[in-house]
Order: structure tokens, then C-alpha cells, then sequence
């Protein structure tokens, strides 16, 4: 490892810019006769709209235009899509409503756009849109997964009756029944996952900028993914061919999944910009968000496990519904089926798994994929289920693990997925040893004695990550690939640019990715720029989701610099006259192996542009590109160690030490890895002790600002231990599993494991505030 | 209309607005300073913290006209030239930031609990004053590390001045 290469803590690139005020994001940017939008949302959950009148709007000063749904009908814009199609059990394909990007006759979630208001500021946009007069026809509405599923209840969509979009299972349901008949014990669990609101920090925005002599759009938006958006606005939106299209997704604040989906509000700036002549830009406020924003989790699910007398898990039975909200987002059928009914064998030998996963739609927010995005939920499922267990069987939790690990590989769950590596003895050993589990007893006894009520919880997680191999998600659904694509491009001078489909939005990539070229070539980082969200410099790219940019973008990297330095190897023996074997790379330089031969990088590149003197037949210059597709799904694993005290007077929980035990395969940059897990974690407790995203029973939601949802605040959380384990990743050639989910998977079970602990009552659901910790407590 | 006169980052200006201007719009979309930002427009986030007559303001929750008068710095004015204030240093080497958009305001309010508190810092002082700045990436864990770390380096540089 060079003092730049992979493996070493760089300072980050791009910080500089973030540190002094001079980020570029998509509200920073200002287009010569900009006009702003505002939108008009319900204020109904479900609603008939009746009639717009906009009259008094379009006298007020400053308005350019009111645009509405039927006008978006008439320019035959299209309907949002749902990327990934899942078939029900007895085989029937999802069902599905219209999901149009301004409603022109019915709302179904409070927020849903109904029209807009485009101005020249948007202090006189929002001025004009109070005086727009929607006339509403209030319809009964449904807000969660109990009221949608009751019979005679109100119906979101002709198409879904009994608000149904699917009744999906995957795994044996006969020899999971055998398993249970035959059982020594079994243990049941009732679990809550609750809603979650993404809330990055940067709100979303979009400018759209039509130019009517080129036919041709731009759209600066805020987004993870902005090819698959070029994609989507062009192939089923309706606005405008690939080619006539681009998207930039300059800095983006934080993405957590929510800046993967395509958003009406970007949808209705492209229109409006063609329809006005003019550059539109949005810029959603906080309540925006939370109404808009795809939320996250929210499933009910009851589990049952089957233990042999030996306390080994002979079968797990899970019954899963998943609230969708009112619309069915671009990856949201996805997240309770594959990216979550898989991972259900957690780090454990199950031989026989059984899930059915109900699909329901709600007046609320829709949900997709929010940081984990599946894997959370089936984790925080495994892990409560394994702590009840204990419990219930008087055995050891980080025992009773160990009796059930996995411990030989390749391991083919019965869930599709086929473990590749992993070694959950010894991140659970890691963890043990950083808490000093063994002296827990006795700090317990002593917690007592002050009056407080002291709990350890055990978390060992395993997700699935570097998504993903493309065959396999297009034979489960995906309407996608999931591949990753990169171009090296070496300059006449010798410095390099690495144009990559990955998209980063807090991640570091401008570092990291610069530490693998540091580390094959020896050159100083400084001389490497990374380019990346711009769909008129990069070639198609998938994007950063899923914990793949270093497992799936990297190495696609990789697969560019390894050409494009077979092609320079060749450039340099042909210089040096020696052998294309004996050709090494160091410290910048190609050197002929065993002598004092050596042509540096800037002189192997000016040579291939120069085309002077090149070998016979070569072409000239010396750029390479790759498009990497893996071939299996990684799998980061780990043990999460949380210790706390409740105060039983108050309900109160604070935490005394929280320990992280990670298997990432390859690190390519330590402080960024443990940067990625702190985050995690902190969203992880959020979920298990603050945020919940609550609607009444009429739809409206009770938490629409940071006044009433409570996001993690720094004196919420305490500091974090961290350590790894390592096992590579055989997957891809730099061993890499990825590292950005791991966190917000693991936490949350580790913090109600160990508050259960304390308070010795098992049953607590998220988030465990004070007030329902004390009613637990206090319960008959 | 109302005609705005401040200082900000040093240089007098005058700015011609709206009454119900707030003072993060006068200083991003007036002066062109978008390091500032809103998170939240709640006075929950901290995104938009800068600094007037030398204490942390939340600038989405205060008129332009309110500032009338006043000396605003903002995260473009801590840094001497090149040389980056202590604590934009201390983020830096700490990781104290990810995407960037709560850093502005996490270093401007981070300043602003550096000098009340004097060198008297701990952790869980630090993580009490922070409380009006949310961040959804770091965790705090190197945010924490950082303001600790700048407290140190901020002594350090008043001691030599």
C-alpha cells in the first residue's frame, strides 16, 4: 500500500470545496431567465378533484403559467412506472394503478401535485398558488396496512381490488411445515417495522432548461442515478429522446435511495420549460419532502422459528404485509420481495424458509428503497426473533447464535441467495471482546444498585450488496441491469480522468476511486480526477445504490486501467526495446523488470498521442473503457454489540457503549468506511428509538417537519467502537463487499435487543420512545 | 421595497429587497453566497447558521431588514486566503463531513460554541450545543472529534496571535 494507495486514511478530495461554501448543488445554479415552479398539493388523502380554477392566479404579478394534470394528459406525458415486476402466488403479475405526475381526477395521498405554478420568483409562485381554487370532492381514505386490508374497505385503485398489488412467496412451504410438526420448540414474534422519512439532508430540486432551436432539454437534478433518469424521462415519460436529453446530478446532498426515483416534480419542470420557453426550476422545502420523498420500511409482519431439541433452527415461517402507499414507486415491489424475503436465513443454517409477502396499498406517501432497503427489515426480523429465542429456550443470545452460524462456504440458503464467504464467529468474537460481554453480569448488578436498568443486545447481520448481477435481477423482475460501467482516459500530459457511471453524494468516491489508480500506477492522487453525473460526459452508468460503487463501480475501473495499462505496456517496450513481459509499474513509471530501464507515465502517454513512434498496427491514444457485470451479490456481514441503561422512572434510555463488528471484505479507505458505518448506525437507532413517520386514521400525516419527526440529533447517539473482520470477497477482484448500508441494517435490532434486555419484557415496538418504553415497563 | 445596508465577509453592501425577505435569501440569491443552505425552514436543521456581530444566527428564520446594519460573516468568509479557518481544517481531517450540505452550518455553529465555551470542551458538551444542527451522514461520531480537535487547534492559534 503507497501512502495513497488502497488500504490508506486520504483526507478526502473533495472537501475543500464542501468546507469552504463553494459545493455546487442544483439550488446553487441560476440559468439566465430562470422562472420558478410551486406546486399545488392535496390536502386530502383521497379526494376527487372536481375542478381547477386558476382565473385569479393568472392576474397576479409575475405569473408566467398555471399548468394542471388534464394539460399533461393532453400532451400525452406518461404515467410514472414501476421498474421491477413481481408475479403473485397463483401467478398473476402485479396490479397496479395509473400513477400520472399531476393528478387530473383523483388524489390519493396528501401532497400528490395537482397543478403548478410557474413565476418569475418563487415567493410570487407560492403567492399565486393560494389563490388556485381546487374544488375537491373528499373520498374515504385508508392510512395503514390494518385499514387497507379490512373487507368493505375503501379502494385506492380499480385495478388492485381489496388494495392488494400482490400475494408473493418464495421457499418451501411444505418442508417448512414438516419442520414445525416436528419441532422441539417454537417461537413466535409479532413485529412492526415502522415508516421510516429519508430526510437527506438536501432537499430535492430540479432546474429544467429547454432549448427550442436544438429540440433539446437539460435537467440539473438532485438524483443517485441520473443516466437511469435520462433513461426513464426518455423511454417512458414521453419528454424527450436519450439524445435530446441531458441529465446532471452536480453535488448532490445525500441520497439515502430517496434521490434514486424519477419524481413528478422533475417530470413537470422538463414539460413546463418547453411549454413557458423559459428555464424552470423546483426546489421542494422540507414538508415537501416529507410529504413526497419515497418513504421507507413499514411492514407488519408475524414470524414463527422451529428449534430441534439441540436448539438448532430447523424452519422459519414468516407472514409479511408491505405498505406501499398510494402509488407504486420506480423500485418499490422490489424491496419487500427480493431485496428482503432472501435475506431471511440471516447469518443461520435454516434448512427450510417460508415468506408470503403482501403487497397493499394505502393513502399515505409511496415507499421504496430506503438505505438497507429490505435488508433492514429482514434483519431487524432474524435478530428479534433470535433474542426472543434465547429468552424463551434460557440459552446464551450470542450463544444461541453460534449453535445456528453458518460456517462452511459457498452456503446456499433456501432463499435463493448462495453465501460466497464470511466468518460470523469471528466479528461476534470481535464484538464480545470490544464490550467485554463477559463482564456484563457485573456492570448489570452494579447499574441496579443506582437505581437503573441496565441491557446488553446482540445484532448479527448479513445483507446482500454490489448490486447486482444483471441476469439474475432480470430473471426475478428487474427491468434493468445492474452492471457498472467506466472509462480511463489517460491525457497527453500524463494526468488521468476516470469517468464513472457511479454517482457520489456524500460517499467520497473522488477519493477513493483515485486511491485504486494511485495504487496500480504509483501516481499522487492529485494528478487523477474522477468525473462523474453529467450523462453528456459519462457514458451510461447505473449509478450509486445498493452498496455498490466500490464493489460494482470500482472494479469496473479496474477493468479499464487494466487495458488501458496493457495497451501503455506495450507503448513502453516498444520505447524501451525490451520485452512487454518484463514491463513493471512503479512509482509512475514503466520500468523494464531487473535493470535500470524505465519510461515515465507522462512519456508512455505523450507517445501514444504523439503516435510518432508507436508499435506496429497500434492505434493511437490511450483510453480504455469496461462495463463490469458481477457475477454473484456480495455479502457484508457483522455483529453489532449495543450496552444501555433505562431509567425506569422516566423511560429514558441512554447509551453506555455500542460496538460494531464488520466484515467488508477489502477497505479501500478506512476513515471513509468507518465514516459510512457511523452514519448507518445513527440512522439504524434512529429508527429503533425516534423516527417514525405517522399518519391519523384519515391519512394526514401528524409528522411532516423536523418539529414533529425526530431525526437523530448529536446529543441522541453516542460514539461508536468500531473494528473489522476480514473476509474477501472472491466475487470481485479486489475482494471488496461494500459498506454503506451495513449500519442502518444492524442498529436498530442491537438497541431493542438490549433495552428488552434491561426492562425483561420482550415485547417493544420502534421507535422505543420514553413514553412507550415506561408503558412497557410499567404494563400489567 | 426596503434598502438592506450590512456588512458581509468584510465588505459593506447595500441590497435593495422585499420586506419579507429573509436573510439567507438576501445572501444566496442577492450576493450570489450559496454556501448557506436550507435544510429545513424550521429553524431545526442549522443548514443556514452564520454569523452576525460574531454570533450564530439561524439566517431562514430572520428578515434581511433584521440584519440592517449588522456584520454577517458566512462560511465563505472564515478562511484567510488559502489558509482555511481551524475548525474547516479539523472537519476536514476528521471526516467530519460526507455529502456537505449541513457542513457550513455545523462549522459555523461550531465556531460559535469553540469561542463561548473557551477551551472548556467536552464531548458531551459538544454533542449538547449541537443540537440545532442536524446531520444525516456522519453520525456526529468525527463531527464530534472535529469541534474537539478545532477546539484545541483555535486555542492554539489565539495563544500565538
Amino acid at each position: 500500500m503507497g501512502v495513497e494507495g488502497i488500504g490508506a486514511r486520504v483526507v478526502r478530495k473533495e472537501d475543500k470545496r464542501f468546507i469552504t461554501g463553494k459545493g455546487r448543488y442544483v439550488d446553487d445554479i441560476k440559468l439566465t431567465g430562470m422562472t420558478h415552479a410551486y406546486f399545488i398539493r392535496s390536502s386530502h388523502a383521497h379526494a376527487k378533484v372536481k375542478g381547477i380554477d386558476s382565473s385569479a392566479a393568472l392576474k397576479m404579478p409575475g405569473v408566467v403559467a398555471v399548468l394542471t394534470g388534464k394539460q399533461l394528459v393532453d400532451d400525452k406525458v406518461g404515467n410514472l412506472i414501476c421498474g421491477w415486476a413481481i408475479t403473485s402466488k397463483d401467478g398473476s403479475p402485479m396490479k397496479m394503478g395509473a400513477w400520472p405526475a399531476m393528478a387530473p381526477e383523483t388524489v390519493r395521498f396528501v401532497g400528490q401535485a395537482v397543478a403548478v405554478v410557474i413565476a418569475e420568483s418563487k415567493n410570487l409562485a407560492r403567492d399565486a398558488a393560494e389563490a388556485v381554487v381546487v374544488d375537491y370532492e373528499e373520498l374515504p381514505a385508508v392510512a395503514d396496512i390494518q385499514a387497507a386490508i379490512k373487507s368493505g374497505a375503501p379502494q385506492l385503485h380499480p385495478e388492485a381490488p381489496g388494495n392488494q398489488v400482490y400475494d408473493w412467496v418464495l421457499g418451501d412451504e411444505g418442508a417448512v411445515s414438516s419442520a414445525f410438526s416436528k419441532a422441539a420448540n417454537v417461537v413466535k414474534l409479532d413485529v412492526t417495522n415502522n415508516r421510516l422519512a429519508p430526510n437527506a439532508m438536501e432537499p430535492r430540486a430540479a432546474i429544467a432548461d429547454y432549448d427550442a432551436a436544438e429540440e433539446h432539454f437539460t435537467l440539473y437534478t438532485t438524483s443517485q442515478n441520473p443516466h437511469v433518469a435520462r433513461l426513464v424521462l426518455s423511454a417512458f415519460y414521453n419528454i424527450a429522446p436519450e439524445h435530446k436529453l441531458r441529465v446532471i446530478a452536480p453535488d448532490v446532498g445525500g441520497g439515502f435511495g430517496s434521490k434514486i426515483f424519477i419524481y413528478p416534480e422533475e417530470m413537470v419542470a422538463l414539460w413546463a420549460s418547453k411549454k413557458v420557453g423559459r428555464p424552470v426550476k423546483w426546489t421542494g422545502d422540507r414538508t415537501e419532502a416529507f410529504l413526497t420523498d419515497a418513504h421507507g420500511r413499514d411492514h407488519v409482519t408475524h414470524a414463527e422459528m422451529a428449534f430441534d431439541a439441540n436448539n438448532k433452527i430447523t424452519g422459519l415461517r414468516v407472514k409479511t404485509y408491505a405498505n406501499f402507499g398510494a402509488y407504486m414507486s420506480l423500485f418499490s415491489s422490489s424491496v419487500p420481495t427480493y431485496l428482503y424475503a432472501t435475506l431471511l436465513s440471516g447469518q443461520y443454517n435454516i434448512p427450510a424458509i417460508h415468506a408470503e409477502v403482501i403487497g397493499v396499498y394505502t393513502n399515505t406517501t409511496p415507499v421504496d428503497a430506503y438505505r438497507g432497503a429490505g435488508r433492514p427489515e429482514a434483519s431487524y426480523l432474524i435478530e428479534r426473533l433470535m433474542e426472543t429465542a434465547a429468552r424463551q429456550l434460557k440459552v446464551d443470545p450470542a450463544q444461541l447464535r453460534r449453535t445456528n452460524f453458518i460456517t462452511q462456504f459457498p452456503h446456499q440458503t433456501p432463499v435463493i441467495m448462495a453465501y460466497d464467504t464470511g466468518d460470523f464467529n469471528a466479528s461476534l468474537d470481535a464484538a464480545m471482546k470490544a464490550i467485554d460481554y463477559a463482564g456484563f453480569p457485573a456492570r448489570k448488578a452494579h447499574a441496579k444498585s443506582q437505581g437503573k436498568l441496565r441491557g446488553i443486545g446482540v445484532s448479527c447481520y448479513i445483507e446482500a450488496c454490489g448490486i447486482a448481477p444483471s441476469k439474475a435481477v432480470g430473471s426475478l423482475g428487474a427491468g434493468v441491469g445492474l452492471w457498472e460501467s467506466a472509462e480511463v482516459r489517460v491525457n497527453p500530459v500524463g494526468t488521468i480522468e476516470i469517468l464513472t457511471g457511479s454517482h457520489s453524494h456524500g460517499q467520497g468516491h473522488e477519493t477513493t476511486f483515485c486511491q485504486l489508480v494511485a495504487e496500480r500506477l504509483g501516481v499522487p492522487i492529485s494528478q487523477v480526477s474522477i468525473v462523474h453525473g453529467d450523462t453528456d460526459k459519462v457514458q451510461f452508468g447505473m449509478g450509486t445504490y445498493g452498496s455498490r460503487s466500490a464493489a460494482v463501480g470500482l472494479t469496473a475501473i479496474l477493468k479499464a486501467m487494466e487495458k488501458m495499462e496493457s495497451k501503455a505496456k506495450k507503448i513502453a517496450a516498444h520505447a524501451l526495446e525490451a520485452s512487454e513481459a518484463d514491463i513493471v509499474i512503479e512509482n509512475g513509471e514503466f520500468k523494464v523488470t531487473g535493470t535500470d530501464k524505465a519510461i515515465a507515465l507522462p512519456m508512455v502517454a505523450l507517445a501514444a498521442y504523439t503516435a510518432h513512434n508507436l508499435p506496429e498496427g497500434m492505434e493511437p491514444g490511450l483510453k480504455e473503457s469496461a462495463f463490469y457485470d458481477p457475477t454473484n451479490f456480495t455479502f457484508p456481514a457483522g455483529a453489532y454489540i449495543c450496552e444501555l441503561e433505562v431509567d425506569p422512572g422516566t423511560g429514558k434510555t441512554s447509551f453506555v457503549n455500542f460496538v460494531a463488528a464488520d466484515d467488508f471484505g477489502r477497505l479501500i479507505n478506512p476513515m471513509i468506511v468507518e465514516g459510512q458505518v457511523h452514519g448507518g448506525l445513527v440512522q439504524g437507532i434512529g429508527q429503533a428509538l425516534l423516527e417514525h413517520a405517522i399518519y391519523d386514521a384519515n391519512g394526514q400525516p401528524v409528522t411532516a417537519s423536523f418539529m414533529d419527526y425526530a431525526m437523530p440529533r448529536a446529543d441522541d447517539v453516542p460514539s461508536f467502537n468500531l473494528s473489522h473482520t476480514t473476509t474477501l470477497c472472491p466475487g470481485n477482484p479486489l475482494g471488496i463487499k461494500g459498506c454503506g448500508e451495513a449500519g442502518a441494517i444492524g442498529a436498530s435490532a442491537a438497541v431493542i435487543n438490549a433495552i428488552t434486555d434491561a426492562i425483561d419484557k420482550n415485547n417493544l415496538e420502534m421507535p422505543a420512545t420514553p413514553d412507550r418504553v415506561w408503558r412497557t415497563i410499567h404494563a400489567a | 421595497m426596503s434598502t438592506v445596508k450590512l456588512t458581509v465577509n468584510g465588505k459593506a453592501v447595500s441590497v435593495d429587497v422585499e420586506d419579507r425577505t429573509l436573510l439567507v435569501q438576501l445572501l444566496r440569491d442577492h450576493l450570489n453566497l450559496t454556501g448557506t443552505h436550507v435544510g429545513c425552514d424550521t429553524s431545526q436543521c442549522g443548514a443556514c447558521v452564520v454569523h452576525m456581530d460574531g454570533r450564530a444566527v439561524k439566517s431562514c428564520t430572520m428578515l434581511a431588514g433584521q440584519a440592517d446594519g449588522a456584520n454577517i460573516t458566512t462560511i465563505e468568509g472564515i478562511a484567510k486566503g488559502d489558509e482555511l479557518h481551524p475548525m474547516q481544517a479539523a472537519f476536514r481531517d476528521n471526516h467530519g463531513l460526507q455529502c456537505g450540505y449541513c457542513t457550513p452550518g455545523m462549522i459555523m455553529s461550531a465556531i460559535d460554541i469553540v469561542q463561548r465555551h473557551g477551551g472548556q470542551l467536552d464531548e458531551a458538551t459538544v454533542r449538547q450545543e449541537l443540537e440545532g444542527n442536524i446531520c444525516r451522514c456522519t453520525g456526529y461520531h468525527n463531527i464530534v472529534k472535529a469541534v474537539l480537535d478545532a477546539a484545541g487547534r483555535m486555542k492554539v492559534a489565539q495563544a500565538a496571535e
